[in-house]
């Protein structure tokens, strides 16, 4: 019983301890995530957290002008709504001046200073009626306090993406990373493939030496790389651009290309290579027709770690690809230029690194079984 | 032209030219060079196959070389020269590395990034394996499992945003949108903090990111080790009567010590590299300086090269124990 009663406590100690651990992981994201959908306002009434449930503001808002009065026997009226009856704002407490602006319950009158009086109702209707004309040009303001319901809204991703006229919107980056990453994804792979099939399946003279070279290259910072490559771009005439950042990242990613696939491919069956040998197959024929098709998993999980890696770098595109027009500038670049000059506006940069985040997201969660396979094969053991 | 239509073509010709380059060669190999027909069949073929591999290896070769091999030793020269206007340099010996040696901001980096290489690698593997080891038991645990590595996607960038945001501050009394100072004012009833100016704790605020992020590393690498572990070692200490903890820590975790070797190094490894956090985050101001991000305001801001590229090779050098202990895993694993 008591073996029992301890595992089962066990138990319930790993749910909640993953639980909360995932919590915590999850936590910071989802803030960010919750953000860019609410309005400036929201945002700075209060934590993203409290976003799901109904947040009291106090809100101000000017009543129609003297002038929409209307004539009701002997006495004029003005009369409206605070807010449309669809929102589903309740008013807890209103006021006319700004030092009491909870001065009054719902449907309780109010001595409004040019004579007359004054009521608002809970659902945000109100009545203003006095005796003689109202006069002056502008609206009485009207304080409340309101129970607000939630409210998202798409309208910082349409500012951000679709907007023209927006000069900080996120959509020629977002062309900018795209422009970056997909060659300088798909280059590597070719050259990397062929030599990790020499390296695996070829017998030659300093064939050890090359893959401990690849394997110590995997590590060297590129930081290195910098200047020296800067000035080579500058000299045979490439500059900054995005030749030179393709080139850039090919060079970077082949280690890690080479050893991945020299390690997969090293493992598949001997027999088949061997058999194909002895039918007369070129080596040529071997590798494109056996062994690249055989060593797709390996490939695919190059590609994703290749494409997160140059998505979401910072370093290389400054180096590299953004000159002084900044017509290149990739998003990574400009988050951090937003970060900046909007400090505070969280609206504009939570929208901005969501529509970066989106797409490594969406590349994680569908091929998540890649990138774990290539983890624990490009680890060097 | 569009840049990228400019891809696109670029996507094309470089894979034509590869494609090319490795069908003519291999061609040129067998039918021109070393033909296997004729009366030396045999010492051709074996010509040709002497010659083939670096047919094979030339354009990877080449692309190496030239872009992380050169500038090795190109960085290390212009680590020893100062570049004169007009594109000319002069060799100036150890005096780079006495500037930086002088300035306080080098000093506060290098202690800065040792703090980061001793913290992260730590609390990154520490979380990894507690995550790995407990996901393991339960029946949503590859969910859970997701979650915890879904930050490995999030560029340094948008990390840097997502903790900003954590860490915000507003003016006290107004409603604080930083979950880290809701909880401080919540609890405390101090006034809220400006976390990331406040010295020494906004070194480890800034740590805090890449734990996150490097967590998910550490447990996906960890947990495949412990399921290798074989059954029997650890049925037989349930059968001796060890708890879960000793099972744990007496049983298991001896026996993946070199994964959480390579987990730890590999994560050193990245630490020594990582700019963009600090970049984004603080720039290095309030004493959150670290060597990539030094290097980087030397090379780019100062338009200093030469130290710059003495940061760059302090970093190289920290890296060159992992760089020969890796080589020297892989040839074991290779022989």
């Amino acid at each position: 019983m008591h073996a029992v009663r301890t595992q089962s406590t066990l138990k319930w100690t790993v749910h909640l301890s993953v639980l909360f651990l995932v919590a915590l992981w999850i936590f910071p994201t989802t803030g960010l995530f919750v953000s860019s959908f609410r309005t400036v306002d929201q945002i700075s009434s209060g934590g993203w957290w409290a976003s799901m449930l109904s947040a009291e503001q106090n809100l101000v808002v000017r009543a129609a002008k003297p002038s929409s009065q209307v004539q009701d026997g002997n006495l004029y009226v003005i009369e409206g709504d605070l807010f449309a009856a669809d929102k589903g704002m309740v008013i807890s407490a209103w006021g006319i001046s700004s030092k009491a602006i909870g001065a009054y319950k719902p449907n309780q009158f109010a001595e409004l200073r040019k004579g007359g009086r004054i009521t608002v109702t809970a659902d945000g209707h109100f009545r203003m009626v006095n005796s003689e004309p109202f006069i002056g040009s502008r609206g009485q303001r009207i304080f409340f306090t309101a129970q607000v319901p939630p409210e998202f809204t798409l309208a910082n991703y349409h500012e951000m993406l679709f907007d023209s006229s927006n000069i900080d919107g996120m959509a020629g980056a977002f062309l900018a990373t795209m422009t970056v990453t997909v060659p300088a994804t798909i280059i590597p792979i070719l050259i990397a493939a062929f030599a990790a099939y020499a390296l695996a399946w070829m017998r030659f003279p300093g064939r050890a030496m090359l893959i401990a070279v690849v394997v110590g290259l995997l590590v060297v910072p590129l930081q290195l790389a910098l200047i020296p490559l800067l000035k080579l771009h500058m000299n045979i005439g490439i500059g900054k651009g995005y030749i030179g950042v393709w080139l850039a990242h090919t060079g970077f990613g082949l280690p890690l290309a080479i050893y991945l696939l020299r390690n997969y491919m090293a493992g598949l069956p001997r027999d088949i290579i061997e058999n194909a040998r002895v039918d007369g197959a070129t080596e040529f024929q071997i590798f494109t027709r056996i062994i690249l098709p055989l060593s797709y998993p390996a490939l695919a999980s190059f590609a994703i770690f290749q494409f997160l890696w140059t998505w979401n770098d910072l370093l290389v595109a400054k180096v590299f690809l953004i000159d002084a027009t900044g017509q290149t500038i990739v998003m990574t670049a400009k988050i951090v230029e937003l970060l900046g000059t909007y400090g505070g506006n969280w609206e504009i940069l939570a929208t901005s690194a969501f529509v970066s985040i989106a797409v490594p997201l969406a590349v994680f969660f569908t091929l998540q079984k890649y990138l774990v396979r290539g983890l624990l094969a490009g680890s060097v053991k | 032209m569009h840049p990228s239509v400019q891809g696109i073509v670029t996507i094309v010709v470089g894979i034509t030219t590869c494609v090319t380059y490795f069908y003519v060669s291999n061609w040129v190999l067998d039918h021109v060079l070393f033909p296997a027909k004729g009366p030396k069949t045999g010492r051709n073929i074996n010509r040709a196959n002497m010659v083939r591999p670096w047919l094979f290896l030339a354009p990877a070769l080449a692309a190496l070389g030239l872009y992380l091999a050169y500038p090795i030793v190109e960085t290390l020269y212009l680590s020893l020269t100062e570049r004169l206007p007009g594109n000319e340099y002069r060799w100036a010996g150890l005096d780079n590395y006495r500037q930086m040696l002088d300035d306080p901001k080098f000093s506060e980096a290098l202690v800065n990034n040792l703090l980061w290489l001793l913290v992260v690698p730590a609390f990154s593997t520490a979380f990894g394996l507690l995550a790995a080891q407990l996901t393991d038991r339960i029946g949503w645990g590859n969910i859970a499992k997701s979650i915890i590595f879904m930050p490995m996607a999030i560029s340094f960038v948008g990390a840097s945003v997502i903790w900003k945001l954590v860490y915000d501050a507003k003016p006290a009394g107004e409603a604080q949108i930083g979950v880290l100072n809701a909880l401080y004012v919540g609890i405390t009833h101090n006034d809220p903090q400006t976390w990331l100016t406040i010295m020494p704790w906004n070194s480890f605020l800034l740590m805090v990111v890449l734990i996150w992020i490097q967590t998910g590393f550490a447990m996906v690498i960890l947990s495949a080790a412990l399921r290798g572990i074989p059954e029997e070692t650890i049925e037989a200490a349930v059968v001796d009567g060890a708890n879960p903890f000793q099972i744990f820590f007496k049983i298991k975790v001896p026996q993946i010590i070199p994964t959480i070797l390579v987990v730890w190094t590999t994560i050193t490894v990245t630490v020594l590299k990582v700019f963009d956090i600090v970049f984004a985050m603080t720039n290095g101001q309030w004493e959150t300086q670290v060597l990539a991000n030094y290097m980087f305001d030397k090379l780019f801001r100062a338009n200093d090269w030469g130290v710059g590229s003495a940061a760059a090779m302090v970093i190289m050098l920290l890296v060159t124990p992992i760089l020969f202990l890796n080589i020297r895993n892989a040839r074991r694993e290779i022989d």
